[in-house]
């Protein structure tokens, strides 16, 4: 913009200058530009090299297969897992999140809210090894009762049918850990947004006579709504390529579907089939484990997609 | 408890009240100490005390909204019955974290010693003599930077370009939706794409080499760095830019003189806060990096250790009939390092936000 509107004299006048301002110009935004594209390139890179060495796993059966007759019936119980488990964990940290983020929003007092806030980011960064870990010596055998309960009442269910699995790592256990996971990363996007609702349609609504809990429900909800189903679908995001705390919590029984999610008989995950099985593949193994990746990649790719797009939908509306 | 039921003519006090019942203020303190009475009775009657606790909660719900409905009305109770909700719901989700890190805490700072800290995994250490975590302290030290090194750059000028050059044309908007789609690569798929692409490189069917690991933690940084430093260019305001370009100061030099200056505690803060993430990263290094017991300095060559590898990879040994504690002791003394390393460089990434930060309003 500015060298455009130089006259042509001018830059007669002071040749040198005019032309190191211009290269200087020059290169820096091209190198702009570059780092631009290269990261486009990377992207696509990722894709092609994925493919490249995905595709070959078609041709896998049996033993290369992990002992399915084709690829497909390996990845597809494993997506299975990685769905259900992530459907749990997000069933688990809807309500949770809300509540955390509201009381930190609306009902604590600034002097709680504050440090709770910053606690609950600093959680946002706690390596999710560690969280394995704590699921397999903390949360693990604490689950088994509350297992054995579900299944006494519940066990009509499918999904807490049993048996009751002893060492308690189960499908249920990874999803709480995976909801514990995406608890600080949900909460803090809930949290902006509720701060965000206009002050006046608050004060409006407490003018009116309503009491805190419907000031909530009929100022802070609907204003929020859309970019809460943003926040809890890029919280689903997390749970379904989260890897490690699955790989660690879980024991699995490997590429089967069962919706039983308190027994020892598991379904697996994606991510975590991976990373398990990794260690002692070899040939055509690999290139499944990759096609197993690109799976979870399509799979991911579409939740965020659709949470992006409710996102910039409720911003267009607001 | 209501006295209007009187029909004869009222005498003041006698007069329909003009604000509705209220509970005493120490309504909520009578119930509560009602039901933990409830709920250590549930308890002292043989009943778990997590049990207890359930009944105490129960009693304490059911009791004051109870109360409260049939002194204020419904509208109140459900006020009443909401907020005690959202506090269970806060405590619920504070529990788990807070036992967290007072697990790893506890567990971990036992282990914690200076030979813990200076050692690594070679000699006899996998015979339980010694053994620490040197060598994985270095490898996610020398990882962790040069994804840095690549990504920092990149990301940068990609915002740069993206702020200051591709204002909403075409490539800068397809750029905006590829950098969303990265953010959303799960971390084990960006270790797969560096498998992929060092099997093609190198030829080698199993590669195992640091750049590797580096390449991949990269790839999920990248959206985070470029992200962070476009909100932050986005806040430097646009009269900045025009006094500085109706000084004649050409554009690159507006830019890396007065745009970048102004944003600099934001931008440092992002990009800490992108390093703090990925250091922390596991997967995507489980798959490219395999096992070393001893420091890998040669990014190119060679399996190289980490911290969050080295955890994951010890948890297996932990079952050992004879060294099974000795691993349990190093794995949480390491988890508690990893957590040391990433809250620190969590704080130092709020305290710069905080110190440099200039007047944006954020």
């Amino acid at each position: 913009m500015t060298t455009a509107i130089r006259e042509p004299e001018q830059q007669q006048e002071l040749p040198a200058r005019a032309r190191t301002t211009r290269v200087g110009d020059a290169v820096f935004r091209r190198t702009a530009l570059g780092a631009a594209l290269l990261v486009v390139g990377l992207l696509a890179g990722v894709a092609i090299f994925l493919v490249i060495q995905g595709l070959p796993a078609l041709d896998a059966s049996g033993e290369q297969a992990y002992g399915k007759p084709s690829v497909w019936s390996y990845v597809g119980p494993l997506l299975f897992g990685t769905i259900l488990s992530s459907a749990l964990a997000l069933v688990i940290v809807t309500p949770l999140a809300i509540g955390l983020a509201l009381v930190i929003s609306h009902y604590a007092p600034s002097k709680v809210a504050k440090p709770v806030g910053y606690l609950v980011d600093l959680l946002a960064a706690v390596p999710s090894v560690v969280f394995g870990l704590w699921g397999i010596a903390v949360l693990a055998p604490r689950m088994v009762p509350i297992f054995d309960w579900l299944n006494d009442w519940f066990g009509w269910i499918p999904l807490f049918a049993g048996p009751v699995s002893n060492s308690g790592r189960t499908l249920l256990t990874a999803s709480v850990v995976l909801a514990l996971m995406a608890l600080p990363i949900v909460t803090a996007i809930l949290r902006e947004i509720f701060a965000q609702t206009p002050t006046t349609q608050q004060e409006a609504a407490l003018a009116l006579g309503a009491t805190r809990w419907e000031m909530i429900r009929m100022a802070v909800l609907p204003y929020a709504r859309s970019g809460m189903v943003a926040a809890l679908l890029l919280g689903l995001g997390r749970a379904l390529g989260e890897t490690m705390a699955v790989a660690m919590v879980l024991s699995a029984t490997g590429a089967i579907i069962s919706f039983d999610v308190i027994s020892s008989a598991n379904s697996n995950t994606i991510a975590a089939a991976i990373a398990n099985n990794y260690a002692n593949a070899a040939g055509l193994k690999i290139n499944v484990l990759i096609f197993a990746g690109l799976a979870l990649f399509v799979l991911t790719f579409a939740v965020n997609f659709l949470g992006r797009y409710v996102a910039t939908r409720g911003q267009v509306k607001a | 408890m209501s006295t209007t039921t009187d029909l004869k003519t009222p005498t003041p006090d006698q007069l329909e009240p003009l604000m509705g019942g209220t509970l005493p203020r120490v309504a909520p303190l009578l119930v509560g100490v009602c039901s933990v009475a409830l709920g250590a009775l549930a308890w002292l009657l043989g009943l778990s005390p997590v049990v207890g606790v359930v009944v105490a909660w129960l009693g304490y719900v059911l009791g004051y909204t109870v109360w409260s409905r049939s002194v204020e009305g419904s509208r109140k109770a459900t006020d009443a019955l909401m907020r005690t909700l959202m506090w269970t719901a806060f405590v619920l989700a504070m529990l788990p974290l807070v036992s967290l890190i007072w697990t790893v805490v506890a567990r971990g700072l036992p282990v914690l010693t200076p030979q813990f800290l200076n050692d690594d995994m070679s000699g006899r250490a996998l015979l339980g003599v010694g053994g620490g975590i040197y060598h994985a302290i270095m490898g996610t030290v020398m990882v962790t930077a040069i994804a840095a090194i690549i990504a920092v750059p990149i990301g940068l000028f990609t915002a740069i370009y993206l702020v200051e050059y591709g204002k909403n044309n075409r490539l800068a908007k397809v750029i905006t939706f590829l950098v969303d789609v990265m953010t959303g690569i799960p971390s084990i798929v960006a270790g797969l794409f560096a498998v992929a692409l060092f099997i093609v490189v190198t030829g080698d069917p199993l590669p195992r080499l640091g750049i590797g690991g580096a390449i991949a933690l990269a790839v999920l940084m990248l959206p985070t760095v470029i992200r962070s430093v476009e909100e932050m260019l986005k806040l430097v305001p646009d009269d900045l830019r025009e006094a500085s370009y109706a000084l004649g100061v050409p554009r690159w030099r507006t830019i890396v003189k007065v745009v970048l200056p102004t944003a600099v505690a934001g931008i440092v803060t992002g990009i800490t806060l992108a390093i703090a993430r990925v250091a922390g990263e596991t997967a995507p290094l489980l798959l490219i990096l395999g096992t070393a017991r001893v420091a890998n300095w040669n990014p190119f060559e060679g399996p190289v250790q980490t911290l969050p590898v080295y955890i994951f990879q010890s948890l297996g040994q932990t079952t050992h009939f004879k060294y099974g504690e000795i691993w349990t002791d190093r794995v949480w003394g390491a988890a508690l390092f990893l957590i040391i390393i990433v809250m620190s460089l969590n704080l130092v990434a709020r305290i710069i936000g905080k110190a440099f930060a200039p007047k944006t309003g954020r």
